[in-house]
């Protein structure tokens, strides 16, 4: 069957440059970069190479990037690694709509003698910055605020967010897996100190992230081993995937003009449509400060599963908010926090794309899923005008 | 991915009997758009009391759909008390069976067959006949609801709950409840296995002591207090153990569950199973 994929936010195709600079360094150069000969000390100077490759792309000096084995490690190590340094703090300030990778982990802190202040976003997803000033405080060793969120796509104001984290004395970690790559970032003026990213999310394979650390923050390993990464982080390098991750941030640096043109035109175009074309469909997220490849669209009266298992009957690949397809049974926390219905919860679908995408398969998309929210909507009970019980509107805003 | 049987597929992808019987003899409704789930199911009876023809809508994941599909399949051509036998197991056993997680489908199906029923028979079920009380505010679920499902599947962990009736399955502050009525149900399979172990080593009084505090310092008091309660221990008699809860604890209305569910558990756990923890009010 052929796939149209349009699930780019859960991961992406390697690029086949991005394969073909990784391969010598299976069968060639498979040397270790610590060893003393010259077979292994090449692949170090190689690794230096991708570093810069890593540093180019958002703006840092390569002694500031730290490879690790994936965002969520990164996100772990910037939290542990402040903390750790700064043991006399025990306070973090974070959001209700981040990745699991920082939600679970500020929810583990919370339950093991830290202190979590949570922001709370509006309707549209966006924080309120006032809240933030407020929430940091004397002992707040890191505020840790996504760039862009996975989900909705919505981009929060990071550098804003900055000041105010600079001006209350405290550090700010962003995980900004969805946001590097599609975005154009600059951190050599900028008010970030430490920032996620993740190899396969930009078209490098899974098992690769990197966490750039800014020159003069006081970090503790979170991974205690060997010297490597300048004693940040011990381990054997990965070496082919972070030669990948290095040649998929070149490219990325390459293309990101069409991140913003090309991949913005095709998503509004499948957005639009669709909107247009199904039934009680709505946007979720804020309409301008958002990626370029991500549309979150909530279906009312209809389930988010359904929807994946017929969207993938015609090879189309999407997901979903639902509780159906979290693998618990508690739909999307962001959603909920955005105080977006429950009804339109479970009927939520995420289409994320990338350079890859074509208009034939947006065009794709567009003719098959508004046929299945009405193929849905025959079979379902409720509609515009059933009177629906137990809405849950309330339970919805008022969780904490 | 969900790994759904070719049977549950075929369900979802061509669905039986989907749409609305016009003057229907029976309808039965169960569940709500903020659980995620709702199936309307609508029956026509002859004249000896047999259903000829069955019709649903559902709101609803895969399974959902294919469990309502193959309960109207089931149900037709039986007379009233026929069907009235069909349970949740025997549904998914049509299906060639559910993955785990999705087991509160074919609840739903048996739950909406016993309101349609009822409404036949004439009995109001607008309210829940259920009279238990809510544990689950996430997904309206008493306890009453609960315990049923723990006997009828023999249950054992608050995740089971969770799979066959969506309890706990949202903020999970009920958990502790889950996991009381779990206990309640099985209290008297356990004292059995309790009377067949062999005995403990027997404890010196310090020891015990020392235990008991310890296992409240280590297991207890960081998981009263990550809810911002707290907890003292005040004597220990023998057997018994008195502590008092501290700080949110005592206005807390599920202390009650916390102190036999937690307190009371751990301890047994770790010290020995014949200590009886008391609460006193500071």
């Amino acid at each position: 069957m052929k796939f149209v994929y349009a699930d780019n936010n859960a991961t992406t195709m390697v690029a086949p440059e991005v394969v073909e600079t990784m391969l010598p360094y299976f069968t060639e150069y498979y040397g270790n970069p610590s060893s003393m000969h010259t077979f292994g000390g090449q692949v170090a100077k190689k690794i230096d190479s991708a570093r810069q490759q890593v540093a180019d792309l958002i703006g840092a000096d390569p002694g500031e990037v730290m490879f690790t084995s994936c965002g969520t490690e990164s996100d772990n190590a910037a939290i542990w690694g402040i903390l750790k340094a700064n043991p006399h703090k025990r306070h973090i300030v974070t959001s209700r709509v981040e990745h699991s990778a920082v939600y679970n982990l500020c929810k583990y802190l919370a339950q093991n003698g830290y202190q979590v202040t949570e922001l709370g976003v509006d309707t549209h997803g966006m924080l309120n910055l006032n809240e933030l000033a407020d929430a940091i405080k004397e002992d707040t060793a890191v505020v840790s605020i996504m760039y862009a969120n996975n989900e909705t796509g919505v981009i929060f104001p990071i550098e804003e967010i900055g000041n105010i984290v600079k001006q209350k004395g405290s550090l700010l970690h962003t995980d900004a897996v969805q946001a590097v790559g599609k975005i154009p970032i600059n951190l050599s003026k900028s008010t970030i100190d430490l920032l996620t990213l993740s190899g396969h999310k930009l078209h490098a394979p899974k098992g690769v992230g990197a966490l750039f650390i800014r020159k003069g923050i006081t970090f503790a390993p979170f991974i205690i081993g060997g010297h490597q990464e300048k004693n940040r982080r011990g381990g054997t390098e990965n070496v082919p995937s972070i030669m990948g991750i290095g040649k998929a941030c070149e490219l990325a640096k390459k293309h990101l003009a069409e991140e913003q043109n090309g991949v913005k035109l095709l998503r509004d175009k499948l957005e639009n449509e669709i909107l247009e074309k199904a039934p009680d469909a709505r946007l979720n997220g804020h309409k301008i400060h958002r990626l370029p490849n991500t549309t979150n669209l909530s279906f009312e009266f209809v389930e988010g599963e359904a929807i994946l298992l017929l969207l993938n009957e015609k090879g189309i690949c999407a997901s979903s908010g639902s509780a159906c397809t979290s693998g618990s049974l508690e739909p999307s926390h962001v959603l909920r926090a955005m105080g977006v219905p429950f009804t339109a919860v479970h009927g939520s679908v995420r289409l994320s794309l990338s350079r890859y995408s074509t208009m034939e398969e947006v065009d794709f998309i567009i003719e098959h899923l508004p046929p299945i929210i009405r193929r849905l909507r025959e079979i379902s009970p409720y509609g515009r005008d059933t009177k629906v019980k137990g809405q849950g509107v309330t339970h919805a805003s008022a969780r904490p | 991915m969900w790994d759904y049987s070719e049977k549950v597929k075929d369900h979802f992808f061509r669905p039986r009997n989907v749409g609305d019987i016009e003057d229907p003899d029976a309808v039965g409704e169960v569940g709500s758009l903020a659980c995620g789930d709702a199936l309307k199911l609508m029956l026509k009876l002859d004249g000896s009391g047999r259903i000829t023809d069955a019709k649903f809508k559902t709101f609803g994941c895969g399974s959902a759909i294919a469990s309502a599909s193959a309960l109207t399949e089931m149900v037709k051509g039986k007379t009233l008390s026929e069907a009235a036998k069909i349970t949740d197991n025997d549904i998914a056993e049509y299906l060639d069976g559910l993955p785990e997680q999705k087991m509160h489908c074919s609840v739903m199906g048996r739950e909406a067959l016993e309101a349609a029923i009822a409404n036949y028979r004439g009995l109001k079920i607008e309210k829940p006949v259920d009279e238990g009380t809510i544990v689950c505010k996430c997904f309206g679920v008493t306890d009453n609801k609960i315990a049923h499902e723990v006997r009828e599947h023999k249950l054992t962990t608050i995740e089971q709950v969770t799979n066959f009736c969506k309890a706990g399955g949202g903020c999970r502050s009920c958990h502790p409840q889950i996991q009381a009525i779990i206990d309640e149900v099985w209290q008297k399979e356990k004292e059995k296995v309790m009377i067949a172990k062999s005995p403990a080593k027997r404890l010196t009084n310090i020891q015990k002591m020392k235990m008991v505090q310890e296992v409240i310092e280590r297991d207890i008091r960081p998981t009263l207090q990550a809810d911002g309660g707290d907890i003292e221990l005040i004597d220990i008699d023998g057997d018994r153990v008195t502590v008092s809860f501290r700080k949110s604890c005592v206005e807390c209305p599920s202390s009650k569950v916390t102190l036999k569910s937690t307190v009371e558990a751990k301890l047994r756990e770790f010290v020995t199973d014949s200590l009886i923890v008391e609460e006193v009010s500071s």
